[in-house]
């Protein structure tokens, strides 16, 4: 390993995104979010280890399941926590992004955490303030901590990411939980696949280190995982498939499609699910196959895991003018 | 009249009417239109050029000709060649005055050896009538220490809809017409606009880019718009667009130019039609063969252009489109704004860069790595984009303006968008050591920058 980071630290003081973290970075994110999945398992789920920090929550598009994640990670670390929704129409231009950034990082903040509906967004406001920053998903960008928290619970059920072959299913074009899974899984040796209407593909796809396929049962043939994404109608400009009914057709997951993968394959989906559309409740609700409820209590350990590593570096908040 | 221009005014400077000529000698003289390239010197005398050529060449060549009363200027072995005509400058005067002004865009101009520029119609409101084309013409008098000309919109307010007066335009002063920054989609609007046009013996200059392909996109197409998770414009936007184009143009007649070419299948598509006998020529910007899609990093706005940045495959191209003279013109694309407008995600951010100041220095970049001479460098930008409209700058002649600029091409500096002149500071060449500076711009005989 030639990792340049101290041990327990990362090198970066934010976390923008899985593309740039390193294998050894990775794991000593997953190894510690392992830790806190036993906290959060305990009757006393609560630690004083970021007492007296203080986390803001600064969600510039909607959230319901992540932002809950977040709070309580940072509550079960014994952090404050506030919550902004800017969701209204004034703040969600950019000027007052960069406003809301100075203004937030007068109050001195210990971490923000920051989902924002464009690509970038949230790297804008990094370099604009003091504290740390972790991504809470981007535009089309980069969503880190899902993509962290799906390699959790794929490695407590499989043991490993290495080796094994990862399908990413649907709506590839919007979906920033498809970009940061493909550069988190890469680093940690498994095989990608992505599957999905040539109309959902970005270009040059393959450039990232998967394999493209747009048939269901070609791309599943030997999957260990199968990922399957939201179709993502709110980022749509234009009409990218004909229909839904159609779309379940060639690219929802279902019994017979899934019977393609390996047969100890495991379903998992970023939430929320829309039965029907990309996914047939039957196996969503598959308690042998499906992942998903993990994924979303893997979810608060990993964000914990950020927590507790990003707020290591700060020393002291002394300082400025 | 600006504080400068009144002083300028108090005390006549040499070389302009109602002051002794000036000689300046000891240059290395560079005349594009001709290729000639040596040692020489002009005489200038009531703003004009009253003689050049290589008996000016050493320092004591005036007493040699026997004149008296003369100042003489030694340049010292420094270049001097016809002042630079930018034929796609956003001046964004009237409307957008805290951007740039037809005075600092000038003033950017002179400091970049440029002494004619040409500006797009996508103001507010946009130049789309003949009274605002000449009240540019007469802000720019006024205030503006370089030579302003300005094309007109093509359809009214830039709709792409309704043809503009365009003989009453032309009248007014307008080189050309373009809808700017957006292509004329429509293509029974760009087959009458080309006719029309040619009436007045008007070129149409085309931003070359198939709306309903570019209109969400932000960036190139390909794999860093795809990390990056921005929506993207695909390559073939342009080409389709010149294909079209020169169709219509074989159609309808008249003269059509394109600005900004970035692909090289757009460059192959303008060279068959030129093989052909077409009348079609385009430019391009400092920013297509100097840059490739990579700038843009991590969500660099200053490197957020229209057409955007593209692959190093067809950043090649543009180069040897230059080189081969598929490229008929260099022109900056000078696109000043205000921090607010690109202090935003990159999506919301607006597109464009500085140019007006960098233009020389970032062409000659393609001199010092043996791509161009210096005389097919300067070509592109004197000559060429002064016969594209028809204009009489951009030359050495007997009699002409003496619109000259006097520059060491070896001289290195850093770009820094602070010492810039332009209003804003939007360079995406900020940074990036350069070689070759202006020393002397001359507008008419009378210096409107010196180092």
């Amino acid at each position: 390993m030639t990792d340049s980071h101290l041990p327990g630290r990362l090198t970066s003081r934010h976390i923008l995104a899985t593309e740039g973290l390193s294998p050894g970075e990775i794991t000593l994110l997953l190894d510690l979010a392992e830790a806190y999945v036993e906290q959060n398992r305990a009757v006393e789920k609560k630690t004083a280890l970021l007492r007296g920090r203080t986390v803001v929550n600064l969600f510039f598009e909607n959230s319901t399941r992540t932002r809950t994640s977040f709070e309580l990670a940072a509550k079960r670390l014994g952090a404050d926590v506030i919550n902004m929704s800017a969701e209204g129409s004034s703040v969600r231009k950019g000027e007052t992004l960069i406003d809301t950034a100075m203004t937030l990082n007068a109050m001195r903040p210990d971490v923000l955490v920051v989902r924002h509906s464009e690509s970038g967004a949230v790297r804008l406001l990094s370099e604009k303030v003091d504290c740390a920053v972790v991504n809470g998903g981007d535009g089309t960008h980069e969503h880190p901590t899902q993509a962290l928290l799906d390699a959790l619970a794929i490695r407590r059920r499989k043991g490993r990411l290495q080796g094994l072959l990862v399908a990413i299913c649907g709506d590839i074009l919007h979906s920033r939980v498809a970009r940061s899974n493909i550069h988190l899984l890469n680093a940690m040796g498994a095989r990608v696949r992505v599957i999905g209407p040539p109309t959902l593909m970005p270009s040059q796809i393959d450039r990232l280190g998967v394999e493209v396929f747009h048939d269901m049962a070609k791309g599943l043939d030997g999957c260990d995982i199968v990922m399957m994404l939201r179709l993502q109608t709110e980022r749509m400009q234009g009409q990218f498939v004909p229909s839904i009914r159609e779309y379940f057709r060639f690219y929802g997951l279902d019994r017979i499609k899934l019977a393609h993968a390996k047969p100890d394959a495991l379903i998992m989906h970023p939430g929320p699910m829309n039965r029907g559309v990309e996914i047939d409740s039957e196996v969503a609700d598959d308690i042998d196959r499906s992942l998903i409820r993990e994924q979303v209590e893997m979810g608060v350990a990993v964000r914990m895991a950020c927590l507790d590593l990003l707020t290591r570096s700060i020393v002291s908040n002394v300082g400025g003018p | 009249m600006s504080p400068a221009m009144a002083k300028a005014a108090a005390k006549p400077q040499p070389g302009t009417p109602g002051a002794p000529p000036i000689a300046y000698v000891g240059a290395r003289l560079i005349d594009p239109e001709h290729g000639t390239d040596g040692p020489g010197g002009v005489i200038v005398a009531d703003g004009r050029i009253a003689d050049f050529g290589t008996h000016l060449a050493r320092p004591g060549a005036v007493a040699a000709i026997g004149a008296h009363g003369m100042e003489v200027h030694d340049c010292a072995g420094a270049c001097l060649a016809p002042g630079l005509v930018d034929i796609r400058v956003q001046a964004r005067e009237p409307g957008e005055e805290h951007k740039e002004t037809l005075a600092t865009a000038a003033d950017a101009a002179a400091a970049g050896g440029v002494t004619t520029f040409v500006c797009l119609p996508n103001t507010q409101p946009v130049i789309d009538d003949a009274a605002i084309v000449e009240s540019i013409a007469r802000r720019a008098r006024e205030n503006a220490r370089v030579h302003v000309l300005t094309y007109a919109a093509a359809t009214r307010g830039l709709q792409g809809r309704e043809l503009t007066e365009m003989g009453l335009l032309a009248e007014a002063g307008a080189v050309g017409f373009t809808d700017g920054t957006q292509a004329i989609g429509d293509a029974g609007v760009m087959r009458r606009a080309l006719a029309y046009a040619a009436n007045f013996a008007r070129p149409i200059i085309q931003h070359a880019e198939e709306p309903a392909l570019a209109r969400t996109g932000v960036m190139n197409a390909g794999e860093i718009a795809t990390r990056l998770g921005l929506p993207s414009i695909p390559p073939v936007a342009e080409v389709m667009m010149v294909e079209r184009d020169i169709r219509l143009v074989e159609l309808a007649r008249g003269r059509l130019h394109f600005g900004h070419v970035s692909t090289r299948a757009a460059i192959e598509a303008i060279r068959a039609a030129k093989a052909r006998g077409l009348p079609v020529t385009a430019d391009t910007a400092p920013h297509y063969f100097a840059l490739n899609e990579i700038a843009v990093g991590d969500y660099r706005t200053f490197a957020k252009v229209s057409p955007p940045l593209r692959s190093e495959v067809d950043r090649q191209a543009v180069v040897a489109g230059l080189a081969d003279g598929t490229i008929d013109a260099i022109a900056s694309d000078h696109a000043p704004h205000d921090q607010d407008s690109k202090r935003l995600p990159f999506a919301q951010a607006a597109f464009g860069t500085l140019g007006l100041e960098t233009m020389l220095a970032i062409t000659l970049g393609l001199v010092h790595g043996g791509q161009l001479s210096l005389s097919a460098a300067l070509r592109l930008m004197t000559i060429n984009p002064a016969r594209l409209l028809g204009l009489g700058a951009g030359r050495i002649a007997k009699g002409g303006p003496a619109d000259l600029v006097i520059f060491d091409p070896d001289r290195a500096w850093k770009i820094d968008p602070a010492k810039l002149r332009s209003k804003a500071k939007n360079s995406v060449f900020d940074g990036r050591p350069v070689q070759g500076r202006v020393l002397r711009t001359l507008v008419a005989g009378a210096p409107a920058f010196a180092v």
